[in-house]
């Protein structure tokens, strides 16, 4: 008995089941903000950060599976954890810790939905997330992914009343489904017709070369739908400004992640051996999407569309690492494929750490100044400090700058982007490289994203005179974005306590994993015999020590005296708030180079202008090129189609009689 | 690791702080030659960093604390980048810690930062260098990486010392992907440095300018650690140029002659490299600020070529 309660995979079902109760138990007084607030909120953290000590233990151990006789009669959930499943736990656990704490301080009252009952959404969610993650047949998959769609469906029409958000909510929902059908086809493909829909039934499953690419292509799409790559990106721009801020952080960070997982579960574990040309597509879309994402976040003026769209390239970023792997594991070149694959899963954990640290800190802006346009806040950083330390610490590291942790992933993508010489396959070796400058492109813009993001907010001159009553986020609230800024600084500085554990998780997926230089703690050779290396540690020993004795050796040598005054501005004198750079502003350059992405609406002023009005509103090509068109497309089928709708007793009955004659003579 | 590559490693980094501002000063004063003007003393670089050093530091009174800290993290990673590019020996403790593209990271970490103290203070001209600088920065990246790139693929890895010693060692073949992506080196060199085709480094006229614009509310000693690192920076970049370009003489052996020889071959080599900026600064003019796109798509292009010519033919 003890025995069995000891295994990974119990301990994980205990925590999730314990995430339900949680939530039910926020039913007992719904009204109440501090019951959920103070009690329950909490214990959900603490649950977060026992799965991810459960999964980190579980990281390196054999799959391990049950069975529970739940739902339907004959149609047992099969459950099974390995190091995939794990390492995703792992992810879910951490970053839910940290979010469920910044969430207690968060939720206040007469916000829409009741606090308890966003409690049980919220957990709810969890635990769905967790059972996606440890599903191991089709039904149970369907089931906890249908659970997660919905209760975070919930979640973003929190503040119901609001026309836009409950619009914002339908478009998710919509792409949700669209999404999750593909994801049923494709499993109903897998099943090879041996009509058994558990995992391991579609593992032994011989599919032929062109059924397995249907399926491999189903799945990407609907994954893809649910992680936001383009074409499907539609949905994260309008839900994650509707949604409250922790639960932004939750999608954002973590459950685009299941997608990914979904993705990878079905592609290296499911699908057998990928074939390599499959790899070209989620490389071309995911560069395509990082490169997109990041343009449009670069032109946002609402801070949280702009963190929705650097989760799109993120996303993108991922995607395309995922099409490497698949490129260099169909033609035989082991090593570069573990290290794409590495690369992928570090990125992910690491954007689930940045991304949720930035969304959390965009909410204590929020709560502290009730704005959301970048073109009304400035200066926060007198106001918040302890927001603003830490969100620059997300900020450095979601814009790829060592020694933090986007840097670590994005190097490792880099590197295996230089087997490109080595891949017998004419043509796409020479894109290879062109790709690699692609995704540099990506990340270089990124920083430029992410110094808008954070000057326009933190620093200059706060653009409105309320916010110099705005007021730092609560202790409980910087728990959870310490928490959160304590990973990203981990994950970068010991990427080589980390990768030999990532290396192990894709070994049972037919990888060969990495043979790591493991002399010395401190240095990371991922490539011995290519002689590269990185040590994050030395990096900010060596920088902080020069930090260090410069100040030393100016305060030793020198003096300190320092006069405050005016800001000097070229002796201008008269400077205001208004004239710093807006959000705009900083949008306009990459408004003007790449212009042909945007479908871009300008009034200027003219000099003869009683009130010179200047406006420009950005709109996504996609939309208007593709989901406008189709949504008319919809429209106008349905209303062929109601034509059927009579409306008379008699006309439905003769659809009924026509109906059973014509399968009368299907059968006989 | 002996004790004498630690000597070495403190020698390489001691001369780059040394050397950068007087490699700043011959770019200048061989400049002034060739435009008919009576030069600056070699020196004059040294002498403003003294004289700012004893200057009270003025703080607009908005400024925070990343004002202040700023100059101080972007002289720290300059000095960190200079402790890893090879520029006088090859085998020393610090260049295991990053190869060339956490290099180009560690450059980016400087530029950010540079950037966000730019925006501290929320001045219009702040603001505006630092949009321009981020735009510079990542048109030029992509470039610089693809010029790594076929370096790197021409002698398989990505750290600087193991290819400069690959190509220093091999007979004077030169490769003609090499040769390609050196034109665009140089391209992402003045680029990234703030020199003329794109920003102006003797100008404070206020629409052109995009570094100096980021430093005016700076003044003393965080003004003088801003002016030593930008100074770095331009030593840096010709530093790694030299590695992948020309690194015939590096010390590849730690024994003292090699360690003299690379020095003074490294000095000469510096010469060489000033007047070179300084011919190339003289004879263009400056972009409007929208053309540098095209000049860094011009670097790219340079670059994608050296890639192709070592991929489709081997060279």
């Amino acid at each position: 008995m003890i025995q069995a309660l000891s295994s990974p995979l119990t301990l994980c079902l205990l925590l999730l089941t314990a995430w339900g109760i949680i939530g039910l138990a926020g039913l007992i007084r719904p009204s109440s903000v501090a019951f959920a607030g103070r009690t329950l909120f909490p214990l959900g953290a603490v649950c977060g950060a026992a799965l991810a000590c459960v999964a980190a233990m579980s990281l390196a151990t054999p799959g391990e599976q049950t069975v529970l006789p739940i739902g339907l009669p004959d149609l047992p959930v099969h459950l099974r954890l390995d190091g995939l499943s794990s390492a995703f736990l792992l992810l879910l656990g951490a970053a839910a810790a940290g979010i469920s704490v910044f969430a207690a301080g968060y939720f206040r009252r007469g916000e829409g939905t009741a606090p308890g009952l966003l409690c049980l959404q919220y957990h709810l969610f969890l635990a769905s997330m967790g059972f996606v993650l440890l599903a191991d047949d089709a039904y149970g998959f369907m089931l906890a992914w249908e659970t997660m769609a919905l209760s975070s469906y919930f979640l973003v029409t929190t503040q119901h009343r609001i026309p836009e958000i409950r619009s914002a909510g339908f478009l998710y929902l919509l792409i949700a489904h669209v999404g999750a059908i593909a994801i049923l086809l494709s499993f109903g493909v897998m099943q090879g017709g041996s009509w058994r829909f558990t995992f391991d039934a579609m593992r032994s499953a011989q599919l032929q070369p062109g059924w397995a690419a249907i399926a491999f292509l189903l799945a990407l799409f609907g994954f893809g739908a649910k992680a936001g790559i383009v074409p499907m990106h539609v949905w994260l721009p309008e839900a994650h400004p509707a949604a409250p801020s922790p639960v932004s952080a939750l999608m954002s960070g973590v459950m685009l992640k299941t997608a990914l997982y979904g993705l990878l579960r079905v592609t290296f574990d499911l699908l057998g051996e990928p074939v390599w040309w499959w790899g070209l597509v989620p490389l071309a879309l995911g560069l395509f999407t990082a490169l997109y994402g990041v343009i449009f976040a670069a032109a946002q003026t609402d801070m949280k569309r702009l963190l929705a769209y650097s989760s799109i390239e993120n996303i993108g970023i991922i995607v395309a690492g995922v099409g490497l792997a698949i490129v260099f594991a169909g033609s035989g070149m082991p090593t570069a494929a573990s290290l794409a694959l590495i690369a992928v899963l570090y990125h992910a954990l690491n954007h689930a750490f940045m991304k949720s640290l930035l969304f959390l800190g965009t909410g204590a802006v929020l709560h502290a100044t009730g704005e959301r346009n970048l073109g009304r806040l400035g200066g926060l950083i007198h106001r918040m400090p302890w927001v603003a330390w830490l969100t620059l610490i997300g900020a450095l590291a979601i814009a790829g700058l060592p020694p933090l942790n986007g840097f670590v992933s994005e190097w490792l993508l880099l590197q295996s982007f230089l087997f490109a010489d080595e891949l017998p396959r004419p043509f796409v070796n020479m894109l290879l490289p062109l790709g690699a400058a692609l995704l540099v492109l990506a990340a270089a813009l990124a920083g430029y994203v992410m110094v808008k993001f954070f000057g326009v907010i933190f620093l200059g001159q706060p653009r409105e005179a309320t916010l110099r009553s705005a007021h730092d986020a609560g202790v409980v609230e910087r728990i959870g974005l310490a928490w959160l800024a304590l990973g990203c600084a981990l994950l970068g500085l010991l990427p080589m306590q980390i990768i030999p554990l990532l290396s192990r998780v894709i070994q049972p997926l037919g990888f060969s994993g990495l043979v790591l230089d493991e002399g010395s703690w401190w240095l990371l050779v991922p490539l011995p015999e290519r002689q590269v290396s990185y040590a994050p540690l030395l990096f900010l020993a060596v920088i902080l020590a020069v930090v260090l004795l410069t100040i030393a050796a100016v305060r030793f040598f020198y003096h300190q005296r320092v006069r405050v005054g005016a800001p000097w501005d070229c002796g201008f004198g008269r400077l205001n708030s208004r004239m710093q750079d807006t959000a705009e502003g900083f949008g306009q350059p990459i408004r003007h180079l790449f212009n042909p992405f945007f479908a871009m609406i300008r009034e200027l002023p003219s000099p003869f202008d009683a009130a010179p009005r200047y406006r420009v509103v950005i709109g996504d090509r996609i939309w208007r090129g593709l989901y406008l068109p189709l949504g008319a497309l919809v429209r106008r089928v349905a209303s062929a189609v109601a034509w059927l709708q009579q409306g008379r007793i008699a006309t439905y009955l003769i659809y009924s009689f026509v109906t059973l004659v014509t399968l009368l003579a299907l059968m006989l | 690791m002996s004790a004498f590559d630690w000597v070495a490693q403190i020698l390489g980094i001691l001369v780059a702080l040394l050397a950068a501002p007087l490699f700043l000063g011959w770019v200048n004063q061989c400049r002034a030659w060739l435009q008919n003007k009576s030069a600056p003393p070699l020196l004059q670089p040294y002498r403003g960093i003294r004289k700012l050093f004893y200057k009270d530091a003025v703080i607009a009174s908005n400024a925070s604390q990343l004002f202040r800290l700023a100059p101080y993290v972007v002289f720290g990673t300059m000095v960190m980048a200079a402790a890893i590019i090879p520029s006088v020996a090859t085998r020393l403790p610090f260049t295991k810690a990053a190869d060339a593209i956490a290099l180009v990271g560690l450059f980016a970490t400087a530029r950010v930062f540079v950037s966000l103290a730019a925006m501290d203070v929320g001045t219009a001209f702040g603001t505006l260098g630092a949009r321009r600088e981020m735009m510079i920065g990542f048109l030029a990246e992509p470039a610089l990486l693809m010029v790594i790139f076929v370096a790197s693929l021409i002698s398989a890895t990505t750290a600087l010392p193991a290819i400069s010693e690959l190509l220093a060692t091999q007979s004077l073949a030169l490769y003609p992907s090499l040769a390609f992506t050196a034109v665009a080196f140089i391209m992402v060199l003045l680029a990234e440095n703030a020199r003329i085709p794109i920003d102006n480094p003797a100008t404070h006229l206020e629409l052109t300018m995009i570094h100096e614009a980021m430093l005016l509310e700076y003044s003393a000693r965080h003004l003088a650690l801003m002016e030593w690192a930008a100074a770095l920076k331009l030593f840096n970049y010709v530093c790694i140029g030299l590695a992948l370009f020309l690194p015939w003489g590096l010390a590849t052996q730690q024994e003292p002659f090699a360690l003299t020889v690379a020095l003074l071959l490294l000095g000469a080599k510096l010469v060489l490299a000033g007047a070179g900026i300084a011919l190339i600064e003289t004879v263009s003019a400056k972009l409007r600020v929208f053309r540098a796109p095209e000049f860094l798509a011009t670097a790219f292009m340079f670059a994608v070529l050296g890639l192709l010519v070592r991929l489709m033919l081997g060279a």
